[in-house]
């Protein structure tokens, strides 16, 4: 992927993916390679016991698949900054698609930079996570 | 309600290794195809000097502390009651597999909403590495809000 600055427009989108259906294994892996042992996410007990109905997906695996989904187009090199709110609980079952956009192109700390909107949606378009990123882009186009 | 006195609190700084095996299985768990985050000479083809940290996993290496738990003992959180409510972080430098990260926590804000039914703890967290025998550079900055549900 090349990303020439001068050819960057704002409202440009991200190639976007959509993950297979979370499965309880998916949240077991993730709980394991982590470190984030809550077990809220992996044991149903536990999870009811603590008023939720079911074990419900890391946040932090949503924004892990955004920071794919910023991989995929750049050199991880050129991340400035990545930043997310998690608006709603992403269930078990569901897919969910990484998206993101180009909102400004700006000269920041020397570089020239993109901002992007970023967020995660389920099947049925409701958002899960909506948040922020910052790319540098070189002047020459970027190799990726 | 939480304690507010422990605004401006610092944690014990810690330092966590990076291992190879666990960025793979990071990997794995996310479903990272890219050769660079799972091979070693794709990462070094790339430029890197061993298999890059991606970009999310700083804060996992942060749950690696010799207790990840430091932070909810000292404030006594229930954590079948937490909620992660927004993680941001800002990059520096690489990290890479084979270095060794230092982090250091401090305890920004404390606040609730809702007549006190949620509260929200605010963690920032400065994540360094050694490059000579005295020199460090920051890698990432970290911002962490903890949303605790309170019994109503």
């Amino acid at each position: 992927m090349n990303i020439d600055y001068e050819q960057v427009k704002v409202g440009d989108e991200l190639p976007a993916f959509t993950t297979d259906a979370i499965s309880r294994h998916t949240l077991a892996l993730y709980c394991g390679a982590s470190n984030d042992h809550n077990p809220i996410h992996v044991d149903i007990d536990f999870a009811r016991r603590a008023g939720m109905p079911d074990v419900f997906a890391h946040g932090m695996l949503s924004m892990a698949w955004l920071g794919r989904l910023l991989t995929n187009w750049v050199d991880q090199r050129a991340l400035r900054g990545l930043g997310v709110r998690f608006i709603a609980i992403t269930h078990v079952g569901d897919r969910i698609t990484c998206r993101g956009r180009v909102t400004q192109k700006l000269e920041q700390d020397g570089e020239r930079r993109l901002r992007l909107e970023v967020s995660t949606v389920d099947q049925n378009g409701e958002v899960k996570l909506s948040g922020e990123a910052l790319v540098a882009i070189a002047s020459k186009p970027v190799a990726k | 309600m939480i304690d507010r006195s422990f605004i401006g609190r610092t944690l014990p700084p810690f330092e966590v290794e990076v291992e190879k095996g666990a960025l793979r299985f990071f990997a794995k768990a996310t479903g990272q195809a890219d050769l660079v985050y799972v091979d070693t000479a794709a990462a070094k083809a790339a430029g890197y000097p061993d298999l890059p940290v991606p970009p999310t996993y700083l804060f996992c290496l942060e749950m690696a502390a010799p207790n990840p738990a430091a932070l909810r003992e000292l404030l006594a959180i229930d954590i079948s009651r937490v909620l992660h409510g927004e993680q941001q972080f800002v990059y520096h430098a690489m990290a890479h597999a084979g270095e060794v990260l230092r982090f250091e926590q401090r305890i920004a804000d404390i606040y609730d909403k809702k007549g006190g039914a949620l509260e929200f703890v605010v963690r920032e967290t400065r994540v360094s590495k050694q490059t000579g025998a005295a020199t460090s550079v920051l890698v990432a900055e970290l911002r962490a809000v903890t949303v605790v549900r309170n019994a109503g």
